[in-house]
């Protein structure tokens, strides 16, 4: 394992916090436990849950984020998948997307896979890696308290946050997956769907 | 470089496609359309570290309600496959034009494979492959592609061939 010691947070409990009153927040999850802690905060239409395509959903967040640049968007994933896209954090980060924000969920382990220890536990820093790319803003968090304060800025700013979670395992729990179905009620609640 | 005159042809079938956001991991056979999308106001340009951000890129676009193209060239082909499943599995539109190498006069052998795998990979993954050979042909390629792509929400190549963007001379 890891030996980190910061990895404490319940994840179900900081996800619920961070899509509290999610309003129309646009938000889309990577595969894996991400997309059930997404799904265990209350599925709703405007969430579009990854099942796999991993290493790309910050990327399908930039494209949301500059297609409707008057909403935001939130990007929620496990270390994994963001280690997988880390070139994305450099392509996001010289796009600017003013309205995109990221959260990675760190357990610092493949945790669909066995657990295996990911590269966060291996020395590698997300957050730093992310201002290297040139993300003005990052930030991590290790406390609920620190989760509630970074609420708001999700929503607010282009900010990069990493949140130490616990490599625990908790119950499954499984949202939609058919992806033309997920994609379609997407679209539909944001009201760019074509007749 | 090479004529940029059917280039030219092709970024207008882009604009009449309704193409707003454009992805590109650079190479000299796009070099023009890469220019023209970075000088249009109404096309939002992304460059890519990797080929496979640009379908996740595109992919999200739709979400949103716009219409994407990533640019490549054959070599890119081979970072996408897995991605590939995004558009195909979630029945989402996704064009990409695919300039070829290693197929006509190639002098980079590390071109080759790629460039031989490339329709192959393609059709096994589901995507429809389209080809453009000659300089007149392209535009009116480009544009079905783009009318099968968005109207029927399939994921569709252009490859353009090597014999029409120019051997690179090294």
């Amino acid at each position: 394992m890891s030996g980190r010691n910061d990895l404490t947070l319940d994840r179900r409990a900081v996800v619920a916090a961070l899509l509290d009153d999610p309003g129309d927040l646009l938000v889309v999850t990577g595969l894996g436990a991400a997309t059930y802690d997404a799904g265990a905060a209350g599925d709703r239409a405007l969430n579009f849950y990854l099942w796999g395509a991993m290493g790309g959903t910050a990327m399908i967040g930039l494209g949301l984020a500059l297609a409707q640049p008057a909403r935001r968007v939130l990007v929620l994933t496990g270390d994994g998948d963001m280690l997988m896209g880390m070139g994305a954090l450099a392509t996001i980060a010289a796009a600017q997307a003013p309205n995109l924000a990221i959260a990675v969920l760190d357990n610092a382990a493949f945790g669909e896979t066995g657990a295996q220890a990911s590269h966060t536990g291996l020395g590698t820093d997300l957050a730093a890696v992310a201002a290297a790319c040139g993300w003005a803003a990052t930030t991590t968090a290790n406390s609920m308290d620190e989760v509630a304060a970074l609420r708001p800025r999700l929503r607010r700013e282009a900010l990069f946050a990493v949140i130490g979670i616990s490599p625990a395992e908790v119950p499954r729990h499984l949202p939609p997956r058919d992806g033309a179905y997920l994609a379609d009620r997407f679209r539909r609640a944001l009201g760019v769907a074509e007749a | 470089m090479t004529d940029p005159t059917w280039q030219a042809g092709v970024f207008a079938a882009l604009k009449r496609a309704g193409i707003a956001q454009v992805g590109y991991v650079p190479d000299a056979g796009h070099a023009h359309l890469i220019s023209a999308a970075h000088a249009d106001p109404s096309i939002r340009t992304t460059v890519l570290t990797t080929e496979e951000e640009g379908i996740a890129l595109a992919a999200g676009a739709w979400l949103g309600g716009q219409r994407a193209v990533l640019l490549m060239q054959s070599s890119g082909v081979g970072n996408c496959i897995n991605m590939l499943s995004l558009p195909v599995n979630c029945r989402m539109p996704f064009l990409t034009l695919v300039t070829m190498r290693g197929e006509w006069g190639e002098f980079n052998p590390w071109q080759v494979p790629m460039g031989t795998a490339t329709p192959l990979v393609l059709g096994a993954t589901g995507v429809h492959v389209r080809r453009a050979e000659r300089a007149e042909d392209a535009a009116e390629t480009v544009g079905a592609a783009a009318a099968l792509a968005f109207a029927s929400c399939v994921p569709v190549a252009v490859l353009f061939s090597q014999r029409l963007i120019g051997t690179k001379v090294f």
